[in-house]
């Protein structure tokens, strides 16, 4: 019977479709900012090997771009399909969160978008820079925007009720500066910023290691992937530490959560920090636990012997999912470390000028390629589920958010995002890994191609469909 | 004397739907009539005419709902699970055509394939607003503060007509588009689907407004009444004057003014219908002043709308400014 729960149902509705979206953003973020820092550059310099580097990722940001935009459409109507009671009582203090996202985001966005790809013959460098700025100013005001909503969710502050039994606000700065925004918004663009490092660090890599066989160097992959070391040596760390005090705050409002990522279940002075192990959520312990004692009361106090909160404090309806929880809170903090440790090697190599020359790094970095989005998922599936069981953390319950609507009816409609998502973001993704295939800079096909056309056309002239039919035959047999 | 502000945002919501339904309507007109277009370049010309916007133009959609969200919680509760399938199918079909604009460029072999996609997702879209509007007009059941009816009710003969209805005036707002923005061929063969859909979409005002009136008595007395129908007069036969001009300026061959007729056809009707509903936010029995959020919530958006509104409207007719003129068969954009 449980498959037949619409609130089930719904959930698993609402985590697949936003799991799929959140990567597009995330990017987007990263992207936006990544090309206007290479297109300032490009103006202040003039040197074109900026410019090359802006085309090639200008391409990849409009396909993953739309892509974020369509997903997005689905999730502002979503929370009103699935959570129409949520939307009720909640409307009235996260609607206007969300609709000055629209006004001073989503509208930047899509209003410069369309001057960004296709207007750099049309308006001129410097109104074209402007642009990409607004295209990037936009990503990180959504971002503000959205997370200050999520952040009320799981901390609410600054509201009261009214006699409808609605959230009103209070005080609207308590609201958007609720207790845990500040770190969930700098653990999130920060987050953003290395997923966007890692993967034009890993598709500059992946050029890297092809050159060596050829014996040619290809300048322009290289500045991307020396631009994307330094972000991962300067920022990862960071995000330790930004890492460190968001889970201070969780400690401090959202302890069920710290203790299931912790899978923490008695509550003890000196609790250890478990390494890995499998949460029993029947015996309440964790089972083939490695652990460092006393460690994880010194992460999360400062004090060997400080008592942390465990699972027994919560009745068992009032816990998170622990795996689900834990799992992913370790597979975030694992690509966090191996994300770190690419970063001081490859300071080392940059010492040493060996940057470019290492096969370890260039193979490390691109497996890494998709890293940040995994963890950037993880991490989304730990402050979620360790959320649960309720939507406005501690006020409403999952099971009292959701609308009227039989299983049948939620069945039907994630079935068919499922199969469209698949479909669409499939082939999405497929054509991004194609775009990365084109090698960078002045020798590859794409150049060529580019070189015949660019009296016509503008910046952004993409690859022609007629071009490049010997590698990419493969991929589209798969795809069709 | 107090300010209303549920009446003030009730004013600013049907703005942005209006905005929507103008602004997406011709660019999911051009993918309904995409695979008419004959040529393969006029395709491609046409696609071209909308690429630059169609982003900006889906925003107002987002802004319909996220603004329904915000101000009238209670309306955004009980819609959308009543019209739970429409919607549905509808972001679906906004998901296909939205990524045809940058798959159309990166497929080979499948190429034909996301064209479809363009096409019918555009269709689907449009066919579903259409629903969901007329699903909308005949009444929604409400118990609470809840839905009360069953996943099917939006389902009827009247709904299905406003759909083919809205499909059709897209259609004469995508053509009436690149009529203006295009020359040679394909503006020939769009002024001949102007012509067409024209027909169409005048015939569907006046089959659904005559509907309208037995559908709910409500409709009846406010057309009727009197002394309303004295001053509601107007509206018909402003659509008969607007429905001929728009014949004539097709027949001249005139670039601009048939699609500035065909919006003012749109506005036209958009006008009716709220005179039709008006108060009421969720017909029968939601009215704008019940659906509202409270005061705090309505003027806390307000202040920061009545700053940004303006400036997207700026923008927004820059970023139509930079891509204004004709768009000429080959000038790629890709």
């Amino acid at each position: 019977m449980e498959f037949l729960d619409p609130v089930l149902l719904a959930r698993i509705q609402f985590a697949f479709t936003i799991a799929f979206h959140i990567v597009f953003p995330g990017l987007s973020i990263g992207l936006a900012a990544y090309l206007a820092v290479l297109e300032a550059l490009w103006l202040k310099t003039n040197k074109k090997i900026y410019l090359t580097a802006f085309k090639y990722w200008l391409k990849i940001f409009s396909i993953i771009f739309g892509m974020g935009v369509v997903s997005g459409v689905v999730m502002s109507y979503q929370i009103g399909t699935n959570w129409s009671v949520f939307s009720d009582k909640t409307g009235p203090i996260l609607g206007p969160l969300m609709g000055y996202e629209v006004l001073s985001a989503f509208f930047l966005e899509a209003g410069f978008l369309g001057v960004m790809l296709f207007g750099m013959e049309k308006v001129g460098k410097k109104l074209h820079f402007f642009a990409t700025l607004m295209v990037s100013i936009g990503t990180l005001m959504s971002a503000f925007w959205i997370l200050s909503v999520n952040s009320w969710m799981q901390t609410p502050t600054g509201y009261a009720y009214n006699e409808v039994g609605q959230f009103i606000a209070e005080d609207w700065f308590e609201v958007v500066f609720n207790p845990s925004f500040p770190y969930r918004l700098a653990h999130m663009t920060t987050a953003a910023f290395l997923s966007t490092a890692f993967l034009v660090g890993g598709v500059a890599a992946w050029h890297l290691l092809k050159e060596r066989k050829e014996k040619i160097k290809n300048e322009t992959a290289r500045l991307m992937f020396s631009m994307a070391m330094w972000m991962a040596a300067i920022v990862a760390p960071i995000q330790l530490f930004i890492g460190d005090l968001h889970g201070l705050n969780t400690l401090e409002h959202q302890p069920a959560k710290v203790a299931a990522m912790e899978g923490n279940y008695e509550t003890q002075k000196g609790a250890p920090l478990i390494l890995f192990g499998i949460p029993n959520d029947e015996e309440e312990r964790v089972d083939y636990a490695i652990e460092i004692p006393k460690m994880a009361s010194f992460i999360l106090t400062h004090d060997m012997d400080g008592e942390l909160v465990g699972l027994d404090q919560f009745a068992k309806e009032d816990r998170p999912n622990t795996k689900w929880v834990f799992y992913s809170f370790r597979l975030m903090v694992a690509i966090g470390m191996g994300m770190i440790a690419i970063g001081l090697f490859s300071l080392f190599l940059r010492w040493r000028k060996k940057l470019y020359d290492n096969r370890f790094l260039l193979k490390t970095a691109v497996w890494f390629a998709p890293s940040g989005v995994v963890a950037t998922i993880a991490g989304w599936i730990v402050t979620e589920v360790g959320r649960q069981p309720y939507t406005v953390y501690g006020l409403l319950r999952t099971y009292d958010s959701h609308s009227p609507l039989d299983a049948p009816a939620v069945a039907t409609s994630l079935a068919i995002f499922v199969l469209v998502y698949i479909l669409v973001f499939g082939a999405g993704i497929v054509y991004t890994l194609r775009l990365m295939k084109v090698r960078p800079g002045d020798r590859g096909e794409l150049s060529d191609e580019e070189s015949k056309v660019k009296s016509s056309v503008t910046l952004s002239n993409r690859l022609p469909h007629e071009s490049d039919k010997k590698g990419a035959n493969k991929e589209e047999s798969n795809h069709d | 004397m107090m300010i209303d502000y549920a009446l003030i945002w009730a004013g600013l919501i049907a703005f942005s739907v209006l905005a929507y339904i103008i602004l997406d309507g011709f660019d999911l007109g051009i993918g309904i009539m995409f695979p008419f277009i004959k040529k393969k370049e006029d395709k491609e010309t046409a696609m071209n005419t909308i690429a630059p916007i169609w982003d900006g133009n889906e925003t107002w959609l987002v802004l319909g709902g996220g603004g329904l969200f915000a101000v009238f919680p209670l309306a955004y509760a009980i819609i959308l699970p009543a019209l739970y399938m429409p919607i549905i199918l509808m972001l679906m079909g906004l998901i296909f055509r939205g990524v045809a604009f940058e798959f159309h460029w990166r497929a080979r072999k499948s190429q034909h394939l996301w064209d479809k996609g363009f096409a019918i997702g555009s269709l689907v879209a449009a066919l579903c607003q259409g629903i969901a509007l007329g699903a909308l007009v005949q009444g929604i059941a409400v118990e609470g503060r809840a839905y009360a009816g069953g996943w099917w009710d939006w389902l009827t003969p009247f709904s299905m007509t406003t759909g083919i209805a809205l499909v059709v005036g897209y259609v004469l707002l995508g053509s009436t588009w690149l009529n203006m923005k295009t020359t040679g061929s394909l503006q020939k063969q769009s002024r001949g689907i102007a012509k067409i859909a024209g027909i169409a979409t005048f015939g569907f005002i006046g089959l659904i407004s005559l509907w309208m009136i037995f559908i709910e008595q409500q409709y009846l007395h406010r057309w009727f009444d009197a002394p309303n129908i004295y001053y509601l007069f107007v509206v018909p036969v402003l659509v008969f004057i607007v429905g001929v001009s728009l014949f004539i300026t097709l027949k001249r061959e005139r670039d601009v003014s048939p699609f500035l007729l065909s919006i003012s056809l749109f506005l036209l009707s958009y006008i009716g219908l709220a005179i039709s509903l008006f108060p009421n936010l969720v017909p029968p029995s939601v009215s704008i002043w019940d659906a509202a959020a409270p005061d705090s919530s309505l003027k806390f958006l307000l202040v920061g709308s009545a700053f940004l509104l303006p400036i997207i409207l700026a923008y927004t007719t820059y970023a139509y400014w930079v891509f204004r003129g004709k768009v000429k068969e080959g000038e790629a954009y890709h």
